[in-house]
């Protein structure tokens, strides 16, 4: 007698705590197996580039710390280091250094962020907590330099846009010194830990040549045994004067994805340490008066000062006709503006390349095959914010 | 790392009819292509041994309204063998239809898919050719010049009805944007008015 099959379709969020945000995947299963994936993204769409195209440069900052919010200040980064290239301005070294720094910081956040909640996905809770309690402090070093804890709107062409409050570096340097030993208890809870490794170890495997084809990049290329991090090949800022290493994965599985960020979140602490040690003293952002505002006793002061800062805010900067690709390595992988100025004070074009959007698209090639109780790991492995895949 | 001058070079003797015109600016390539050419081009440079363009970083298109041929389609491919970035641009007129990538790249699925949705550009043979950020049944391509900002429609819960509602959009106060140009230079409507 003949089996009578059939394969079953099921939804997956768009309101699933698993999915990491609104992510809708419709699901084919023959019994518990996934035959096919297919993500509907979109839901988060808020027409990011649109408005960028509508507003002035110094405008369309703060929707850059809301693509992916977890470490919004990477993002700022990729779209200020834009125009600087296209304006040829020279960033004091002073302000480099302060960039790298809350880089650094914004890897962490979006690391620990990703470690727990990976972890929760495969069912350890403690590390969701334990990892917050950081990246609490880690949000107060945002709020204490920009003002807001999220939304930082903090880098600017030609620099940022204060410099540290007094005795900001100590308390940065403090969190350093005993930040290894919570990477160190997370790494405790789960490195060893026999349920994590079941549910981690040969899952979701990338291929090397499958990561260039699908266009991963980040922990995700490098998971899968790529060493290719654009703070060694193509550094920007200050990059190419910190020692660190470049950690790589063997199998490309889910589990070394996760070696991979607990590596890295150790040379983010050994990066913004060389910064505290070297920071130099100087200004915080270019001189000139064209593209960044004037301090405020000099608006009291100097007639010419005031015009500058009243067309600052008004009409903003212009930047010349030029075309533009500038990528960073954010905590995800490779983050790039791809800009297009036609000399007005808007941005004509800036596309905006998200590291999460390939790695999403290629969640149908990693599940299929896999049991559906896979499909959190996978998904977070891959560290997907949908601020950042849907724009 | 290969001198970008040489890629260049490499580029003008191996593509020479296909290459429109090249230029090294920001450390960059950017290549002019025809359309015909596309897919040839992008194969040579993922399979070369020179050049090993091996992933393709994105794809986008830019509005023209004013221009003939309207859109410009842009890929830009990544060599990390070389540590080089490549900029294609080629030309695309409206309702045109552009050879899909896809089968060089897997990876262009979703950008091809995200073109198709910003700016109504078709692609030939592309496997699943959908919207694929805006909303189901969604009418228009946002990111074309001639979009409005404000959009056309709005989702609200309507009480009566007691389900999500499409309404066109009503706006309190009408979108502002202010021409903050420099007078003496002559602001956009002035400039309007004295061509007159």
């Amino acid at each position: 007698m003949a089996k009578e099959t059939k394969t079953l379709n099921l939804n997956f969020g768009p309101q699933h705590p698993a999915a990491h945000g609104v992510l809708r995947l419709i699901l084919q299963l023959d019994g518990e197996i996934v035959e096919k994936a297919d993500p509907h993204i979109g839901l988060l769409h808020r027409g990011t580039e649109k408005l960028i195209e509508n507003k002035t440069y110094t405008q369309a900052v703060p929707y850059f710390d809301r693509l992916d919010y977890v470490a919004p200040m990477n993002q700022e980064h990729a779209f200020a280091l834009a125009i600087e290239k296209i304006l040829k301005i020279e960033v004091p070294i002073r302000a480099q250094y302060i960039r790298v720094m809350f880089c650094e910081i914004g890897r962490i956040l979006s690391h620990i962020l990703n470690v727990t909640t990976q972890a929760m996905d495969v069912g350890a809770l403690t590390p969701t907590l334990w990892g917050f309690e950081e990246r609490e402090i880690l949000m107060g070093f945002y709020e204490k330099v920009s003002g807001s804890r999220l939304h930082a709107n903090y880098f600017r062409a030609g620099g940022v846009h204060q410099d540290l409050p007094k005795g900001l570096d100590k308390e940065i340097g403090k969190f350093c010194e005993r930040f290894p030993k919570i990477i160190n208890d997370l790494e405790l809870l789960l490195t060893d830990n026999r349920i994590f490794k079941q549910r981690n170890v040969d899952i979701g495997v990338v291929s090397k040549q499958d990561a260039l084809d699908y266009s991963f990049s980040g922990v995700m290329l490098r998971g899968s045994g790529v060493p290719w991090d654009l703070r060694k090949s193509q550094p920007y800022d200050s990059y190419e004067q910190f020692e660190f290493k470049i950690p790589v994965g063997k199998n490309g599985d889910c589990y070394d994805r996760y070696l991979c960020r607990i590596e890295e979140m150790k040379e983010s602490v050994n990066i913004i340490n060389q910064c505290l040690a070297n920071l130099p003293v100087g200004p915080i952002k270019t001189d000139d008066g064209k593209i960044s505002p004037p301090p405020k006793k000099e608006i009291k002061q100097s007639m010419e000062a005031l015009i500058h800062h009243f067309k600052l805010y008004t009409e903003g900067y212009r930047v010349d006709k030029d075309e533009i690709y500038t990528a960073v390595e954010a905590p995800k992988g490779e983050f790039g503006v791809y800009l297009i100025s036609d000399g007005s004070s808007k941005p004509y074009k800036c596309k905006i390349r998200a590291p999460g959007f390939s790695h999403l698209q290629a969640m149908d090639y990693l599940i299929k095959g896999h049991m559906l109780a896979d499909v959190p790991a996978v998904l977070g492995s891959m560290d997907i914010v949908f601020g950042e895949v849907d724009r | 790392m290969q001198n970008i001058q040489d890629l260049e070079k490499i580029l003008n003797s191996e593509l020479n009819t296909k290459i429109k015109s090249s230029l090294i600016k920001h450390n960059q390539i950017y290549l002019k292509i025809d359309e015909t050419d596309l897919t040839e081009v992008i194969l040579f440079l993922k399979t070369n041994s020179k050049t090993k363009f091996r992933q393709l970083i994105d794809i986008t298109a830019v509005d023209f309204p004013e221009n003939e041929i309207r859109f410009k389609l842009v890929y830009l491919l990544l060599s990390h063998e070389f540590n080089q970035r490549i900029i294609i641009e080629i030309d695309v007129k409206e309702k045109e239809i552009v050879g899909s990538i896809t089968s060089i790249f897997p990876a262009a699925n979703w950008m091809e898919r995200e073109v198709f949705d910003m700016y109504g550009i078709d692609f030939k043979d592309h496997p699943d050719l959908r919207r694929i950020l805006t909303d189901y049944g969604f009418e228009g391509h946002p990111l074309r010049k001639d979009f409005p900002l404000t959009g056309h429609n709005e989702v609200r819960y309507s009480h009566e009805t007691k389900k999500v509602i499409y309404e066109p959009v009503k706006l309190e106060q009408n979108y502002r944007n202010f021409d903050y140009e420099s007078p003496w230079e002559g602001t956009k409507y002035i400039k309007e008015q004295t061509k007159e």
